[in-house]
């Protein structure tokens, strides 16, 4: 990293946010290169989260109401429209039916998403739908969901999605870089991305289904965080394997191993497949378990999804009636 | 937040928005209604069960059975007298001939019963198990009780094959079990399964501690209407419904899971009865962590390895070796685990670590953490305290200890780990071995070479490699050295519940050799008697005895046909201590050692009249008998010669992505006392086989006939034997198999001879729990293939280590 980068990294630092924002560092490929991550021994502790730690009544609740506000509300369609995308936004603000909210006494809590993920066709569309809310838009970016246009092109994807609104920009990593072990080339990849973001926050998506092994995973994460990424990310919801547990227990090893490199607190969205209200307060458990409570909040967890709120706000109606809940009962997304 | 004391006050004033803001885990408890009712129904009073009825102890004496997490009382159980001990081994003794007319189907049909039993009450025996035990319900609801019921499903399976696969082996009677309390259930099933499988009866004693679990098993047992008598529960004291069992005449195999004193203690009641004896005991089992292992996930293997079950493992990891280079950072991650680890009530379902089992064993406990802390070491617990309404232990580890440190010496028992870095790999190896104790190990390494490099240097019956304390049917558990002997799990734990069939044919008389009735003048020609000096063979050399006399040896004509070397203690240590340093054979491939067997074989062949004429020299034989015992004996070499390469290990197959290397290994330095009735051909049956197997041996050669050993040496040295591979030892032979059996750096003796010498080696070697195979006054006949030669003396000649190496990138 050049000292004028540096430099520049350090100007762009987030005002609002109460954390300080990762400016990176340089690239240290011999720590890249001996980051160990054992297959069988890391399934074999992803096995047994969600079996160690139950959480119930409300405890549930209340981590259910937390997974909420994690949540990136997110349509990838080819066949999004600005209706749905406006239908998306009203769901965001606001996800939980009132009365619930005040029947499980957390009204003032003011619960609502984490961000709107949307095509960089619909940025104006939500930022506009969002207007007053404080929810953030983000838009996938550079040439998601396979990252294999061209850089120039890629680079002003970036930059139009945030000159039209976007205050978040999920991009992804090109994966034969990580395929082919051209390190340096991803961090000079991300570091652009990252200098093209400006003061909108960088998510990499790792694309993690396709990058074969763990190991990969692990080095793909350390770099990306090194070249400036505010958020890994696993997948984009369109590989074949999308956000597991075992993915996501190596990701957070790599932002603590950051963390404890260089202080930076880095995020983590998981995305892809989470459905179930279920599956949410694993996820919530590995964070705690992994990272601590530091990383239970929107700023450093989300949770890239379409379908769980639904599940979510089923399981907490069932959490205050006792009755299982029916989703046409649920105001849909 | 650790203090569930303190949560559960909480519940009633926290409300959701609190809990959202802070994200601490809340109770979740599992429901005891079930278990609850279960006690109800019983009056919380339970009784024995024999010859499948439920009977009240003769002397009408109950014992308490508390909940170690409140402290509370749960149920009176039934104390076994010697009576009812009696009633049941009689009721074992009993069922056996019908439960072994049954055949082998007919018994997996009765194990699968069991194991879908279990697996339809599994939640009961799960929340009854934690109740007993203080373990988390998370442990026995997924891995205590699938195990058991996997163990009754794999042992269905080895019923059904027994009649097969093991023709010529049947089971040895009624077999008395005596369970720890660690794991009640699961180590009750490492026992019971194959017992029954393989055709026995069985006593069994669960801990005085922890009987529930194996009262609601009585009942299951009656549910499926196993016959009656076949398994017999008295429940008790050790010390006295244990040593009830442990004595009773009609008992056939003992077999113990407990301290290494215990086993001692029962070692040493048993010794010269010619029960069997399987003993599964103490560890201080070392986890070595590598500079290039992945460190986080090393850690969680720590997890599992010494804070499962509270540390009361047998095969806990307790000794931590990390190298040096990686050391300070791998402390630091495990104190940042320890502190999340959750300790409380055993029923939560959000609980790591429940509590101990009692008051005593949590003051033993903290009797060791004192010491530790004497002694200069560092201790680290959690900032939060446990619970104080049970026996709670939190967490703990030792820095600042060295290898003289009481609390790495001793096995603790409990949430206790003390860590210690190492430089090279040797040393991790030497370190790993530097105790009395070889259960297990884990060995945290990405790179396969050094794992399957350290793995079989480690003297220890398992060894995980990334990973610690999985357990499998299908593989053998068990150790080496003071944590005893005899595999559960896999085919090598069917074997100890076994006999070969031929055994009911040995004698008890030694085999009578004919003796040549015509005076004959071959002794003239013969080897001159008198001229040759007598000495021994210690590591590759002719040695004279330590105390320079000679022994004068006689054929039974009363005729002097030579001189021996006397043979004594410091000559045993001496051919020990070369025994120890040849190396070479220990390491040789299965294809070199075969080339020096058959060499061996070979030079015997090249001084066949020789041999021939000194066994008639010195046994009065006649020459057609003495021509059959070389012969023999040079096919007998050809034998072992031809298994060295083939009587190999193999991969079990267990339900996890790895592979389980059973691997064959000799058993280390061995000590054989030779049958006194063939000079030759009863050296080689016995010490061939030995090392063949890569064993290292002492042989003390018939006492009457030792001349042919002396002549063998020569055989030996020309022949390319390693120094220190076999060394022989003339002298007074039970002089010298006591000094064997009381040398604590012996691993191994066979003995052939007198009854009374069985039981005083049994009783010695139960010092340093060294392996024994003794004849207890029984005779088999040398020449009979048969009873003389074939696996059974490999397998006595090796341990079965299992290494779990699981693979995935």
């Amino acid at each position: 990293m050049t000292a004028q980068k540096k430099t520049d990294l350090l100007e762009e630092r987030s005002e609002t946010s109460q954390l300080s924002r990762n400016r990176g560092m340089p690239l240290e490929l011999d720590w890249i290169k001996g980051i160990q991550a054992n297959k069988s021994a890391i399934e074999w502790r992803a096995s047994t989260i969600g079996k160690r730690r139950s959480i119930k009544k409300k405890w549930q609740a209340a981590w259910l109401l937390k997974a909420v506000t994690c949540i990136d509300l997110t349509t990838l369609s080819g066949d999004d429209t600005p209706g749905r995308v406006k239908r998306l936004c009203a769901k965001a603000i606001q996800p939980i039916r009132q009365d619930l909210l005040e029947d499980l006494g957390v009204k003032d809590l003011e619960i609502k998403v984490g961000a709107v993920c949307v095509y960089h066709n619909f940025v104006k569309t939500a930022v506009k739908a969002l207007k007053g809310s404080e929810i953030p838009v983000a838009a996938v970016s550079t040439g998601f969901p396979a990252g294999q246009t061209p850089f120039e092109q890629r680079i002003d994807e970036i930059k139009a999605s945030v000159r039209a609104g976007a205050s978040e920009i999920d991009i992804v990593i090109d994966r034969n870089l990580v395929l082919s072990s051209k390190w340096e080339q991803l961090y000079s990849e991300v570091s652009a991305f990252r200098e093209a973001c400006g003061a909108a926050h960088l998510k990499t998506i790792l694309g993690t289904g396709d990058l074969a092994t763990l190991r990969n995973v692990a080095k793909a994460s350390l770099i990306c965080q090194a070249a400036g990424a505010d958020f890994i990310k696993t997948s984009t919801g369109k590989e074949g394997i999308n956000a597991t547990i075992p993915v996501s227990l190596v990701m957070l090893r790599a932002i603590r191993d950051y963390h404890e490199k260089t202080g930076y607190m880095v995020g983590f969205k998981p995305a892809g497949g989470i459905r179930t209200a279920k599956q949410s307060l694993v996820w919530l458990a590995l964070m705690k378990e992994e990272l601590g409570n530091n990383w239970l909040k929107p700023e450093l967890f989300r949770f890239g999804v379409s379908s769980l709120l639904a599940d979510i706000e089923r399981q907490l109606e069932h959490n205050l009636t006792g009755r299982y809940s029916a989703f046409y009962r649920h105001p849909i997304s | 937040m650790l203090f569930i004391g303190i949560q559960l006050v909480k519940v009633c004033i926290m409300e959701i928005k609190e809990i959202f803001e802070k994200m601490e885990y809340g109770p979740a408890p599992e429901s005891k209604e079930l278990a609850n009712k279960w006690f109800d129904s019983h009056d919380r009073q339970f009784n024995l069960y024999i010859d499948g009825k439920w009977v009240i102890p003769k002397d009408e004496k109950y014992f308490e059975t508390i909940n170690p997490s409140n402290k509370e009382v749960m149920a009176k159980i039934a104390e076994a007298g010697k009576e009812d001990v009696n009633a049941a081994v009689t009721a074992a003794k009993t069922a056996l001939p019908h439960w072994i007319a049954l055949g082998g189907h007919g018994r997996a049909r009765y194990l699968y019963a069991i194991s879908r039993q279990i697996q339809k009450n599994s939640r009961l025996f799960a929340v009854l198990e934690s109740m007993d035990n203080g373990k988390p319900i998370r442990e026995s609801r997924d891995i205590d009780i699938p195990l058991v019921a996997r163990h009754f499903l794999a042992h269905a399976g080895w019923a059904q094959l027994i009649d097969d696969q093991l023709s010529e082996y049947e089971p040895l009677g009624v077999v008395g079990a005596i369970i720890p309390w660690n794991f009640p259930l699961l180590i009750f099933a490492w026992k019971v399964a194959p017992a029954l499988a393989a055709g026995n009866t069985v006593v069994i004693k669960p801990a005085k501690l922890t009987s529930i679990t194996a009262i609601l098993f009585a009942e299951i047992c009656e549910t499926i209407g196993l016959p009656p008598g076949v398994f017999n529960l008295t429940t008790g004291s050790g010390s006295k419904t244990g040593s009830y069992i442990a004595d009773h005449p009609d008992v056939a195999k003992i077999t113990f899971t407990g301290s290494t004193e215990v086993g001692r203690i029962l070692r040493r009641q048993i010794a010269g009865s010619g029960k069997k004896i399987t003993l599964e005991l103490g560890g201080k089992s070392p986890v070595i962590i590598f500079e290039d292992a992945d460190l986080d996930s090393s850690i969680e293997g720590i997890v599992d390895a010494i804070w499962f079950n509270q540390g009361q493992v047998c095969c806990a990891g307790s000794r931590l070796l990390v190298q040096e280079s990686v050391a300070d950072k791998v402390i630091e991650k495990i104190k940042a685990r320890i502190d999340t680890l959750r300790v409380g009530d055993p029923l939560d379902k959000a609980i790591d670590i429940g509590a101990v089992v009692d008051k005593q064993q949590w003051e033993t406990i903290d009797r060791y953490v004192k010491i530790g802390e004497e002694e200069g070491g560092i201790k680290w617990q959690p900032s939060s305290k446990c619970p104080s309404d049970g026996y709670y232990y939190p967490p703990t580890l030792f820095t600042n200890v060295s290898s003289t440190s009481t609390i790495v010496i001793e096995e603790i028992f409990g949430p206790v780990l003390t860590a210690m870095s190492f430089r090279t790999p040797a040393e991790a190896v030497e370190l790993a071995n530097n105790s009395r104790y070889g259960l297990a190990s884990s060995v945290w390494t990405e790179n396969i070479n050094l794992a399957l490099d350290i793995a079989p240097k480690i003297k220890a019956g398992v060894v995980w490699i990334n990973c610690h304390n999985l357990f499998d049917a299908a593989a053998g558990f068990g150790g080496y050295k003071e944590s005893g002997f005899g595999r559960e799990g896999g085919i090598e734990g069917i074997w100890d519940f076994l006999r070969p069939k031929w055994e009911a044919e040995f004698t008890n008389e030694p085999q009578k050799i004919p003796l040549n009735e015509v005076e004959d003048d071959q002794t003239d020609v013969s080897i001159p008697s008198i001229d040759k000096t007598a000495k021994m063979y210690i590591g590759g050399k002719q040695v004279r005895p330590d105390q320079g006399y000679s022994l004068t040896i006689s054929n039974p004509q009363g005729k002097v046909v030579g001189e021996v070397g006397f043979g004594n203690r410091k000559d045993i240590r001496n051919a020990v201590e070369a025994a120890h340093k040849d190396k070479k054979w220990l390491f040789m491939k299965g294809h070199n050692r075969a080339q020096v067997i058959y060499y061996i074989a070979e030079n015997i062949i090249y001084r066949a009249d020789e041999f021939i004429q000194r066994i008639i020299d010195v046994t009065g034989c006649t020459k057609e008998f003495a021509k059959k015992e070389v012969n023999l004996s040079i096919k007998r070499i050809y034998y072992y010669a031809a298994m060295a390469d083939k009587y190999d290990g193999g991969v079990h197959n267990t339900p996890f992505r790895n592979v389980t290397l059973a691997m064959k290994e000799p058993i280390g330095v061995m000590g054989i006392c030779c049958p006194e009735e063939y000079p030759l051909l009863g050296f080689v049956s016995t010490v061939i086989p030995a090392i063949t197997m890569g064993n290292r041996v002492i042989v003390i050669p018939s006492e009457k006939y030792p001349l042919l050993a002396t002549d063998f040496y020569q055989v030996l040295e020309t022949s390319d034997v390693p120094d220190g591979t076999i060394n022989i030892v003339t002298g007074k032979r039970d002089e010298l198999a006591k000094v064997l059996a009381n040398h604590d750096d012996v691993d191994c003796i066979w003995y052939w001879g007198s009854k009374e010498m069985c039981k005083t080696i049994e009783y010695d070697a139960a010092e340093n729990m060294k392996r024994t195979w003794l004849n207890y006054g029984k005779y088999r006949d040398w020449m009979k293939a048969k009873h003389s030669k074939g696996e059974e003396f490999l397998r006595k000649a090796t341990e079965i280590k299992n290494i779990w190496v699981p693979y995935g990138e």
